[in-house]
């Protein structure tokens, strides 16, 4: 006989029904009309804000599953609705040319608009706002707790803030007014109008660029990669500060080949100032059939990056590995000493290396 | 070259796979001769049951519904009275789910009063009423569609997945990764699968395999590629397989073009219901019905609106059922 519902489970349910169901979907509060979308004949909407475009009949949501339609209207249902918020050391966003050694107050909402097969986020990003405890943070709570907790930046970050777009650019907005600045870690799949438009008021950009070939992006990401790419040459043109970084998967997007094609890409495309972190892969999700990528892996991509003349390229989720320093280009002094998220050597002088004053570029203070 | 001799491992696991297709109750039918004729070998039955007199004055009739839904369970399980019909699908002190689909709200939802119907012949069959639990996705949704939020434990009780909840550990089969509705892991034994019959503007149609999309967290996930593999790969995942026991669509309204949403521009009285244990089979026969539809009314078929359920297929290579129109053997009553 199958298991009834258990005596606690049954009073809660009991007793909190209309409790649970306003904190559900139609929470007020949380509601907010969407930006970039049309209508579309018989109630349907189009989302524009990614390139997936998803096309939404009334009472469906998009692919990403915060985005409503109801009656031909579209809404966010994630506005001020956080579902992680930590105080993080910058470094582990990772932003290596941003304020090192600062504190970032970090935020999500449930939802992502990919569906990574390793994302380590994913009892947030693969599930629906009603389904994650959440808490509500306005905008105006957002720049007030980052001040609170002495942090230099905002951080958008965990899941996709791409799909709670609306409650970054105000959160954003209401943040910089409160003299700190805005940082975004996105997979970077975002149609170019949205895009332009945060880009007037966040700082920095980390774009996780989980490939270089379509077929990975295909089958492991469920997205595109030329839309990425795209969002990247948009950030370069737009003069904002951008990070890539490069989760190294054995057997998945490992090969030389692959390195070299991405490397030659960033220089050519964004230019060798643009760091590049290789990160370490551990299992996760959907991927746990595969092991931790080996540290060997890393240095391989570094050093192949490196001869294709970017300089500033680092290996990542590797604690003490002397891939996390920053060092001069010209005269490859260490410049910025790093162990894991912490900065245990800071020898830049005003953005410049002490020994030949070679300018370093990023945001220093 | 003779056939290499199969490993302890090969043959246990046969031995499991038969078992478990005994216990799922999918996939071939041997459910004793069919009224209308010869079956196939190894066919899979659909029943289509219609009563062109369903309604008076405009609205269902209760009486002429239960007699319907009678017809086609006798004919279905080749039984003479209904309550032996039931009694082949749920045995007493199991508790059993009735996953309705209820997105579209009244117009294209599950009819309240073809369940209400369902619940009386499983009682009928010896399922207590505080065993029944009639369950989608949300509650707003099974409100929307007519149905009462029930919570007590002494009746039968309706409730969505927003109430119920949802396991904390993944369930995966090839793309398809997704936590389970706790209505269908913890408290069905048994689950009775009640879709609609209707169009669907992304994955073509929508009957009884994709309505398991509501026994997942996150169905939005499994709607790209016309929902190609992503329909046929969660009903894979195993509580699914294991608890399905029996589809019967309810076709008393059918929707030709517009769906998810409720179009009454895009609706027409089919006045039936189609019964399977094999989901494919019916989706199948369903999808056909959809197409007949279309056809009759000067559409193009969803091939050529790029909207054919080619997950249909996919289900039917993965063992699900059969999708072959040779293989499918098709009742009407």
């Amino acid at each position: 006989m199958g298991e009834a519902l258990d005596r606690r489970t049954f009073l809660k349910a009991a007793s909190t029904l209309p409790c649970m169901r306003a904190l559900a979907a139609d929470d007020a509060r949380y509601v907010a009309e969407a930006r970039f979308w049309e209508k579309l004949p018989h109630r349907k909407i189009k989302c524009k804000l990614c390139p997936r475009e998803c096309v939404i009949d009334d009472r469906e949501r998009g692919y990403c599953g915060v985005r409503e339609n109801r009656g031909g209207v579209y809404y966010t249902l994630v506005h001020s609705r956080v579902c992680a918020a930590n105080v993080d050391p910058i470094e582990k966003k990772p932003f290596f040319h941003v304020l090192p050694g600062t504190l970032s107050f970090s935020i999500a909402t449930a939802g992502c608009n990919v569906n990574c097969k390793m994302c380590q986020n994913w009892d947030i990003s693969q599930v629906r706002p009603e389904q994650v405890r959440s808490i509500y943070m306005p905008p105006r709570e957002v720049a007030a707790l980052a001040r609170q907790n002495r942090c230099a930046t905002v951080a958008y970050t965990y899941t996709e803030p791409v799909i709670f777009y609306e409650f970054m650019v105000d959160s954003a907005e209401a943040v910089r007014a409160a003299g700190v600045r805005n940082v975004v870690v996105t997979g970077g799949y975002i149609t170019t109008e949205p895009l332009k438009e945060l880009c007037k008021r966040v700082d920095a950009v980390k774009v996780d660029l989980k490939a270089f070939t379509e077929k990975f992006y295909r089958e492991v990401v469920n997205g595109e990669l030329k839309p990425v790419l795209q969002t990247l040459v948009t950030l370069r043109k737009l003069g904002m500060w951008t990070e890539i970084v490069y989760l190294v998967i054995p057997t998945l997007n490992d090969s030389d080949q692959e390195f070299r094609q991405l490397a030659r890409w960033v220089k050519s495309e964004l230019g060798p100032e643009v760091p590049l972190h290789f990160t370490r892969f551990h299992p996760q999700y959907l991927l746990k059939n595969l092991p931790p990528t080996p540290v060997k892996t890393l240095e391989r991509a570094k050093a192949i990056a490196d001869a294709e003349g970017l300089h500033y390229v680092y290996v990542g989720n590797v604690p003490g590995h002397p891939g996390e320093n920053t060092f001069c280009p010209k005269c490859r002094r260490v410049l910025i000493e790093r162990e894991g998220f912490f900065v245990r050597g800071m020898h830049l002088k005003q953005g410049r290396c002490p020994g030949c004053r070679h300018p370093i570029p990023g945001i220093w203070g | 070259m003779p056939a290499a001799p199969k490993t302890r491992r090969e043959i246990l696991g046969g031995c499991l796979g038969l078992l478990a297709a005994e216990a799922c109750g999918q996939g071939r039918e041997q459910t004793g001769k069919s009224p209308s004729g010869t079956q196939p070998t190894g066919a899979s039955r659909v029943v289509v049951a219609r009563e062109p007199a369903l309604r008076t004055g405009g609205s269902v009739d209760s009486k002429r519904l239960a007699a319907l839904l009678d017809r086609a369970m006798q004919a279905f399980f080749n039984v003479d009275k209904p309550v032996e019909a039931w009694r082949k699908v749920v045995r007493p002190g199991e508790v059993v789910g009735l996953k309705v689909n209820c997105l579209a709200g009244k117009g294209a939802s599950t009819h309240p009063i073809l369940v209400e119907i369902i619940c009386e012949r499983l009682q009928e069959a010896g399922i207590r009423a505080r065993d029944i639990l009639i369950w989608d996705r949300l509650c707003d949704d099974l409100e929307s569609a007519g149905f009462r939020i029930a919570t007590g434990r002494d009746r039968i009780r309706v409730m969505g997945n927003d109430l119920l909840g949802y396991e904390d550990e993944l369930s995966t089969f090839g793309s398809a990764g997704s936590l389970l509705a706790k209505a269908l892991t913890r408290i069905s034994d048994a689950v009775i699968n009640l879709p609609v019959l209707k169009d669907h503007g992304i994955v073509g149609v929508t009957l009884a395999l994709k309505n398991l999309f509501g026994a997942v967290h996150n169905p939005n996930k499994y709607h790209p590629n016309v929902g190609d593999p992503y329909v046929a790969d969660v009903y894979m995942l195993p509580p699914i397989r294991q608890k399905v026991r029996l589809a019967i669509c309810d076709a008393i309204d059918g929707q030709y073009e517009g769906g998810p949403s409720y179009m009454p521009q895009w609706s027409w009285p089919f006045n039936g219901l189609l019964v399977a244990r094999d989901p494919v089979a019916l989706d199948r026969i369903g999808w056909q019905i959809i197409e007949d539809e279309r056809a009759r009314r000067g559409m193009k078929p969803l091939r050529e609106v790029g909207r054919e359920p080619r997950w249909i297929r996919t289900a039917a290579r993965h063992g699900i059922g059969t999708d072959d129109p040779n293989r499918i053997q098709r009742i009407e009553v």
